[in-house]
This record gives C-alpha cells, structure tokens and sequence, in this order.
C-alpha cells in the first residue's frame, strides 16, 4: 500500500507531521514534487475560474499522484487552535472527490472538526485505525511526529530570530501564508526577488504559532482564522525590527483580501507593498515594483539618519 | 445618550427592515430608519472605501451604512457567519471609524452565545436600559412579520410572470410594506398580514398548464437581495417562468432546516463545506428532481463556499440532466450581458422542452 501526499495547502505547514507519522507507522508514502508551471496548468483546468490558487495547486499535484499510489492524503481541517479555518480547508476532500470523481481516487480521511483540543489526536488515531495499524504503535507514531514537527518549527524560528538580531542588511517582512511562501511557484521567486536586492527576508509564517495568535488578540478582536492570526501576531510582534513589509496574496484570496486592509490600516507607518499571484501571469512584473520599494525604504533610512546625525 | 436619540440601522437585505424595524421599536425601545433604496450611488460608495477582492455584500453594506450615517443613524449593527461574514463587523466599524464617523456599533460577531454577561453586555450597546422582556415579546410578532414577508415573497415569485393586470402584484405588496412601516401592535400586524394575502389572492392570474419552472440558489445576501441580483427574478418573471426559492430567513434561522438539506445532500458532499454551500447543493438536487426545468445560481464574485460548491453542482447538473446557468456578480457587472446570459438560458430550456414534448409524442 502506497499513500501520496500532495505538496500543497497544509502540506507546508504539517509536512514533518506528516512524514515522521507514516514513517513511524511502517506505511510507504510518496510525495508530489515541486510545483512546476505544467502543474498549475494542468489544475487550473480542473478547478473553477474563480477558485484560489493554492487550490488550483492542490489539484495539479492530486493529478500528479493519481496513478502513482493507492491513497491519497488529503485532510479536512476545520478548526486549528479553536479557530474556524477558511471553507476551503472544509471544503477540500469533496472537492477533490468531485474533481477527480471519474478517476475513482482513494482518498485517506484526516478530519479534525470541532475546535475540542484533543481532536488532532483523535483524527489521526482514526486514520490509523483505518490502515490497520495498533493502538500503540499509532500513540508512539504520533507523539515522535508531533516532536519532529514541533522541533522543525522551533529551530526554523530560533534561526530567524537569531539572524534578525545579528544582520544589518536591509530587512523585509514576507507575510504571506505557509503555502504561498513555501511554495516553488508562488513563494520562492519573491524571496529570491528580495535576496537578490540585497536584502534580508524575514518569512511572518515563521513565526511560533501560538505566540503569534496570542500577539494578534490587541490587534483583532473577532479574526477566526488561526493563519492569518499567526500573521498579523508576527507584524505585531516584529514591526519595530523590520524595515518594510510585503504583503503577498495569492488571487482571490478571501482571507487575505481582508487582513491586508487590517494590516495596511493598523501600521500606517510601515512601508508596505501588496504583491497579487494569480495562475496567469505568476510572479512576472515583480522585480520592478520590488526595486522600486526597496528603494524608497532605503531613502527613507538614509533620510532618518541624517536627521539623527543632525540632532546630535 | 437618551433612549429617544438612538437610530438604530442595518443594512438592507430583502425586505426585512420592516421586521427589523418592529424588533427594535417594540423590543429594544429604540427608533430605527429603515435605509433607502440601494442604488448605483450605494455601490459606488461602497466600493471606493472597500478593500478590492472583498466580495460584493461587504461594499453594499458599507455603502448603505454611510447613506444611512447621513441621515441621521447612530447605532449600526451586523450579523456574523461561517465566511469572510463573520469579520465583516470589526472590519466596516474599523473604516468608518477611520473615516470620522461617529456611532455605536453593534457587531454580533463578538457575543460570546454561552455566557449571559456578554450577550447583555452587547445588547446594551443598542439600549443601556434595555428590557430582556420587552425584547421577548415583541420577537413572536417579528416571527410573524418574517415569515409573512417570506410566504408573501414566495406566492409573487411564483405568480407575478402570468398576472393579467401588469404591476398589481408589486403595487399590493408595496401598499403592504408601507402600512407595516407604520404598524405599532401585534394586532395592526396580523390583520395587515391577513388582509395582503387575501388581496395578493384575489389578483387575476392567467397560467398556462405547463410553464417553465426555475430553482434559485445561491449565497445567502446575493439570493435575497433583489438589487445585487440585478432583479433577476423580476427579469425571469417577464420571461413568463416560475421561481422558485428556498433560502429565505423563515428556512434558515426561524426554521433552521441546515441538517435536514446537509443529509439531502449526502450522496455529492460528505461533509459539510461551510456557510450556506450544503444547503445550494441541496435545493439544486431537491429542485432538480421536483421537476423544474433548470437551476440558476447567483453568487457575489469569490464567495468562498459558493465557489467550493460550484464543481459540485457541475455534477448534479450531469447526473441529473439539469441545466444550471452561474452568475457571479462583481460591482461592475453589466445588466446587458445578464439579460443576454439569461435569453439564452431561456431559449435553451424552451428548445429542450419541445424536444422532450416531441419524443413524448
């Protein structure tokens, strides 16, 4: 039995979950490769125009893995940290289901669907359960994989934190969610953008989870996603440390539509740029508004010396 | 602030300001200004204030609290829901607030429903002296009001297309809703009720024996909102078609009927995707096999879980051999190019029905 995981959504923030708990269990997985341009073509002509790109994504790796395993792994999360997701996380299994509905694909459930703390564990018992795995080789399974996860996370922001304090290069926040800033096609030409500029990137998503909702509740009273708390926690808790802010937004995201206007509306002060990727035209035309940015930022550094130079 | 000064308002869907109206009045003993008209002006203003992608029903509601502002009110409120609904309050106060307005404003996202204090505390936002029992018995006559509106909605829907005399279905129903404006008791309410349904019955009607039958769907403020459909149903009516509705408030709040549709719906989505997407599914199919001809779905341009049930429908239309035709409307849709969509949508159904009368034959 082989279970295919699709590099998309979730996967990005999960992913060592993920792999450490098939690995632990005994089960062959198999995970779809980077997101190239044939795949966001090939799922954007399974999706609906108007659906996100994430999403379109998500199918154009499904297509991928069809023939290549006997499961696939697509999960239902409806609530994270006793926050509501977006629909399309609730939405995900019976979309791909529908799409792919003349393929007969398998698909391995993994629903968490109440906001109760313990229902992660329950939901991945109950896969467990359904690949014929005991009881007690799925507790230690989980537990070794929640580790691996939660070590993943702490050293990636231990890193950031570190080189936050250490580099005196220019330094821009990326706030974008995980499977925008994680992703081959969406993601990773921004940061490069950004590198390439001779700046420091400094990625919100990395952020600790909790931490970053806890900074978000001064900020947004009523905000139900868990994601784009964690966001708006990272531009809270770093806005003093970073020199601009780029808000990148995979087309048409909703919630993105609305936490930007938050974003752009609380930190007045902050230069801040909107980088829109839709299917078509991806990342193209960005350099330039990038160059631009960075420009002014870098103006406005060399102006706000001066005037502290002139103080003195 | 005196009891007497506070203007309560919400934004328009349908006609439920009356009700709202009477629930304020009677219930929260506040004044409420029931909001003009949306017009082109509404949208327009809406939308220069909104953020770009956000859907539709964001930029009318803004749109109508700045024209209600104007004139006059002071207390505005907004509902919550599973979708981008749910931060539509915190986000309008935010703008508004920033625009230099000032108001109170109450946002029902932020009612914790298990704890007393706060639902206590959010109501005193519209009145501090508010009485719980006042507010408890004015709500069975809004009830009635509600489902009033609703059945009264449902019988025009279904008639207004084959009237003999042109216009006198709407020229009742407005009678109706300007007397109810000014309806104080429950007894005023319920004999204006009985007396409209009598009139809207005696209306001369001339049906054919066979018409075509449409089901419409789709998200919850589009569907109800006759502006932000551009009156497709009016435009359907002149077709000579019959509509069909099922989401009103009487189904989703007064009668919730959410699990019984998500069941309905079992064999296409197995879980449920969120907002009012089951229940679009679920009246597509119940539509579907109750013999209408075809099935329009009109939602506002990125609505989440209308969007997830999109490819859905896609395949209740080729199980179930029905035509379904899908709007999305943005601030900028043109009137035009729904009328053409919907011509053609119309011949369609006519063509395929004289074929199926053929066959029959």
């Amino acid at each position: 039995m082989k279970i295919g995981i699709p590099r998309a959504l979730l996967y990005h923030k999960h992913h060592k979950f993920w792999t450490t708990f098939f690995d632990e269990i005994g089960v062959d997985y198999i995970v779809s490769p980077e997101t190239d341009k044939q795949i966001v073509a090939n799922g954007s002509n399974r999706a609906i125009d108007e659906a996100c790109l994430p999403s379109k994504i998500m199918l154009g790796q499904v297509e991928w893995l069809l023939d290549k395993c006997d499961y696939i792994f697509v999960p239902r999360q409806k609530y994270w940290l006793k926050y509501e997701m977006c629909t399309k996380f609730w939405a995900l299994p019976d979309l791909v289901n529908t799409t792919f509905r003349d393929k007969k694909v398998k698909l391995l459930y993994y629903d968490i669907y109440d906001r109760k703390v313990y229902r992660e564990r329950k939901a991945v018992y109950k896969m467990g359960k359904y690949l014929g795995v005991k009881r007690s080789q799925i507790k230690y399974a989980y537990i070794m994989a929640k580790q691996a996860q939660m070590n993943f996370d702490m050293l990636r922001t231990q890193k950031q934190n570190a080189m936050l304090e250490s580099s005196d290069k220019t330094k821009i926040l990326i706030v974008a969610h995980s499977y925008c800033v994680g992703d081959k096609y969406i993601g990773e030409p921004i940061i490069n953008a950004v590198k390439a500029l001779g700046c420091e990137p400094i990625i919100a998503d990395y952020i600790d989870e909790r931490e970053g909702i806890r900074a978000s509740l001064d900020v947004t009273t009523t905000m139900q996603w868990p994601y784009n708390r964690q966001l708006v926690g990272a531009v809270e808790l770093l806005k003093d440390k970073v020199d601009g802010i780029i808000l990148v937004t995979a087309f048409p995201c909703g919630t993105d539509s609305m936490m930007d206007e938050l974003l752009i509306r609380t930190y007045k002060d902050k230069p801040m740029i909107t980088l829109t990727v839709d299917a078509q035209s991806g990342t193209a035309g960005m350099e330039t508004r990038l160059e631009s940015f960075v420009d002014i930022i870098e103006l406005k550094k060399q102006a706000q010396q001066q005037s502290a130079t002139d103080g003195e | 602030m005196d009891r007497k000064d506070i203007i309560v308002c919400f934004p328009h869907i349908g006609n439920y300001a009356y009700a709202f109206r009477y629930l304020m009045e009677k219930g929260f003993g506040v004044s409420y200004l029931i909001p003009p008209p949306i017009t082109k002006k509404t949208l327009e203003i809406g939308s220069k204030y909104s953020p770009d992608y956000v859907c539709v029903p964001f930029k009318y509601c803004l749109g109508t609290y700045i024209e209600a502002l104007a004139l006059g009110a002071n207390c505005l409120a907004q509902i919550y829901g599973e979708c981008r609904l749910e931060y539509y309050g915190e986000l309008q106060e935010r703008l508004l607030r920033d625009m230099g307005y000032e108001f109170e404003f109450f946002n029902m996202a932020e009612i914790k429903w298990t704890s007393p204090k706060s639902i206590m505390k959010n109501l005193k936002i519209v009145n501090p002296d508010v009485s719980i029992a006042k507010v408890v018995a004015a709500a069975p006559t809004t009830i009635k009001i509600i489902e009033a509106l609703d059945k009264f909605e449902d019988f025009i829907r279904r008639n207004v297309g084959f009237e003999v005399n042109n216009g006198e279905f709407d020229r009742t129903y407005n009678e109706f809703l300007a007397q109810l404006a000014k309806a104080d008791d429950g007894k005023t309410v319920k004999k204006l009720i009985k007396d409209c349904w009598g009139a809207l019955n005696a209306i001369k009607v001339d049906k054919p024996e066979h018409t075509i039958k449409v089901g419409f769907v789709g998200d919850y403020y589009t569907v109800q909102e006759p502006f932000s459909n551009h009156f497709m149903e009016k435009e359907l009516a002149k077709f000579g078609m019959e509509v069909y509705r099922q989401m009103n408030f009487s189904c989703t709040i007064i009668h919730n009927q959410n699990k019984r549709k998500r069941d309905y719906a079992k064999d296409y989505v197995k879980f449920d995707i969120g907002a009012t997407a089951n229940s679009t599914i679920a009246e597509a199919i119940e539509f579907a096999r109750s013999g209408c001809d075809g099935v329009i779905q009109v939602k506002s341009f990125g609505c989440m879980p209308e969007n997830d049930a999109m490819p859905i429908l896609q395949r209740v239309s080729e199980d179930l051999n029905i035509p379904i035709l899908h709007f999305s409307f943005d601030s900028q849709t043109s009137e035009t190019g729904v009328r053409t969509r919907l011509e053609a949508f119309y011949d369609m159904i006519e063509v395929r029905k004289s074929s199926e009368r053929r066959k029959a034959v």
